[in-house]
């Protein structure tokens, strides 16, 4: 988990429109959006409901698939993958997060956390070793054994980032991370993000209506009408 | 943690209705392993026949006798080595509540006709030499406490003495077994002499002849000339050959195996039923996650067959508990009825072929939610949560 060098560019995206039809009707979401997204930033977009936030975020993790244009990570076409090698580029590159946190609920905190580790080839204790680390990163080292019934929603996020901190992939993608939370629980997870961002250098995506969430970001985006808005900004705190 | 444990905990997730299911099917492989155990027990008669072993029988009804001059007409038909008869005694001991099945026959020719039967040889040859000796299977000598040197009555609840009693004394000089466990060991024989000297009716007639051919293949030429000699008389014969007479006696009862296919397939097609539907209602319960574990990159195939194998799980586990059951229930019944049905136990086939119709029975009721998990459309599942 190093930090990156936050002048290369991760993500690129090139003339992307995404639009549906529902009956007769076309409705397009964005149109032709040209956008870079550097390693090590910490990105909050914004904007009304229906804007197409969570829709730009779906593209970037590749579980949705842009009408036309390019969505480029690494010199990688995430949208000219096949279904099978989208699974795997999603494993070993995308962390996602929540709103409504996701977790198993069968399965412990540590083996929740380890789910994604049981597509890479490591081992038992690695696993485990690995499972430990990003459950001591989020403060739960303590709680690994608990069912998610057995947390409060905090910690549920908390173990929801570990999970997707587990396989060190390169980028975060968080869908209203904080939407289900009261302030300091949001709080707490703000930090860990920041945290995450600033020392681990994970690039961070967040899609959030809290101004003060966006805040904890190193710049916001706010998508009205199909178009960026950039309002750069210092982090808080 | 591996796939297996997802698999697992996902299976029993909802307790009660695992456990439901569980006994359902349970209760369908309890069913299919005590009648299989049955059914082998039942049929085996066939596949415990000689190959060249044949039956002849009076064409109206294998109950009907004939007249005991075609025994030693038959032995001198071109490919017979033997021939035995017998008759049946219909006997009970002390009360007609404890039948004995015990049929008269001629010594000799009937033990040359199954050699599988063995005792010591001086048992043996007491039970030539002696005229009221009684020859007891080690079952039947099991289940009244009998030994060597007994003397008991037996009584027939068809025929009668011409003292007008139907009691006859009998000394038990042998008892006989078989290393097949298979082969029966709950009747007794006697000779046939002493049964008959003492008839006040129905004399010199015999219940069934036992021929053994020189070869296997003369079985259908020794059949049609023996029945040939008897053609248009009083008492005309059918032969067959051991195998089909078995298989004719057991199905009197009915068609033993379209009876078994019929309460089995009923069980099953139920099972099928209501295991298919609440699996595909547990999937569909569980959209969402699958959802997540398709986007934390699970590949579709990975959760088909992981979806594929709760059932199969699901189903090998009552099906397992079943057949294990069966066994035990199995293995009680056997033991307090021996002398009825000997060897009757759970074979290997129906274990088998148990285990195959549980993985059978999984895939079936795995296959439609396993593909509906393995198309779940991500951003579906998730924008509906």
């Amino acid at each position: 988990m190093n930090e990156e060098d936050p002048m290369t560019s991760l993500y690129t995206l090139t003339d992307l429109s995404k639009g549906y039809t529902r009956g007769k009707e076309s409705i397009t979401i964005f149109e032709e959006l040209t956008m870079t997204i550097p390693q090590g930033d910490f990105m909050a977009i914004m904007g009304p409901s229906g804007s197409g936030k969570t829709t730009l975020l779906n593209l970037l993790g590749g579980i949705d698939r842009p009408s036309s244009g390019a969505v480029d990570c690494e010199g990688v076409r995430v949208d000219k993958l096949s279904e099978g090698k989208l699974a795997k580029w999603r494993s070993q590159n995308v962390g996602f997060i929540f709103q409504f946190y996701n977790l198993m609920p069968t399965l412990t905190a540590a083996q929740n956390v380890e789910l994604p580790l049981l597509l890479t080839s490591l081992s038992g204790k690695q696993r485990k070793e690995r499972v430990a680390t990003a459950l001591d990163i989020v403060g739960l080292a303590d709680r690994k054994g608990h069912r998610p019934r057995q947390l409060s929603g905090g910690q549920q996020q908390r173990v929801a980032i570990a999970r997707a901190i587990v396989a060190d992939p390169k980028v975060l993608l968080c869908d209203e991370p904080t939407g289900d939370l009261d302030r300091k629980s949001a709080d707490e997870i703000l930090e860990t993000l920041q945290l995450l961002n600033k020392e681990l250098g994970k690039t961070i995506v967040m899609v959030t209506h809290d101004p003060s969430a966006a805040k904890y970001a190193r710049r916001e985006l706010h998508l009205d009408k199909g178009r960026f808005v950039e309002q750069a900004q210092e982090p808080a705190q | 943690m591996n796939d297996l444990t997802l698999i697992r905990k996902n299976l029993f997730r909802k307790k009660l209705r695992a456990i439901l299911l569980t006994l359902s099917i349970l209760i369908a492989f309890l069913i299919f392993g005590v009648l299989g155990a049955f059914y082998s027990v039942w049929t085996s008669g066939g596949a415990l026949a000689a190959d060249n072993r044949l039956i002849t029988v009076n064409r109206i009804n294998f109950t009907v006798s004939m007249p005991y001059a075609y025994w030693t007409r038959v032995a001198a038909v071109e490919g017979v080595e033997n021939v035995g008869h017998a008759s049946w005694f219909g006997g009970y001991f002390q009360d007609q509540t404890q039948q004995v099945q015990t049929f008269a026959v001629d010594a000799n020719t009937y033990l040359a006709a199954y050699p599988e039967l063995t005792m010591p040889a001086e048992q043996r040859q007491a039970f030539m030499d002696t005229r009221d000796c009684l020859l007891v299977g080690t079952d039947l000598a099991g289940q009244y406490g009998w030994s060597v040197g007994d003397t008991i009555p037996l009584l027939s609840n068809i025929w009668q003495k011409t003292d007008g009693s139907a009691s006859w004394a009998f000394n038990i000089c042998a008892i006989f077994d078989a290393e097949d466990d298979k082969v029966p060991a709950n009747y007794a024989l006697f000779h046939y002499d002493y049964y008959n000297e003492a008839l006040a009716f129905n004399n010199d007639q015999v219940g069934w002849l036992i021929i053994n051919t020189t070869d296997a293949s003369l079985n259908d030429e020794v059949s049609r000339a023996v029945d040939d000699l008897f053609a248009n008389s009083p008492f005309e014969t059918e032969t067959t050959t051991e195998a089909a007479f078995n298989e004719a006696f057991a199905n009197q009862f009915g068609n033993i195996a379209l009876i078994l296919l019929f309460v089995v397939g009923s069980a099953f097609t139920t099972i099928l039923i209501i295991v298919g539907f609440t699996m595909v209602t547990a999937i569909n319960e569980r959209t969402g996650e699958i959802a997540v574990m398709k986007t934390l990159g699970f590949p579709a195939p990975r959760i088909f067959r992981m979806v594929l194998s709760e059932s199969v799980m699901l189903s090998l586990v009552g099906g397992l508990l079943g057949l294990g059951l069966a066994h035990l229930m199995i293995s009680g019944i056997a033991e307090a009825a021996a002398a009825f049905l000997p060897g009757l136990a759970m074979s290997a086939m129906v274990f088998w072929v148990g285990v195959g119709l549980a993985v059978l029975l999984g895939l079936l009721t795995g296959i439609v939610p396993a593909i509906n998990a393995q198309r779940v459309k991500i951003i579906t599942a998730l924008s509906k949560q």
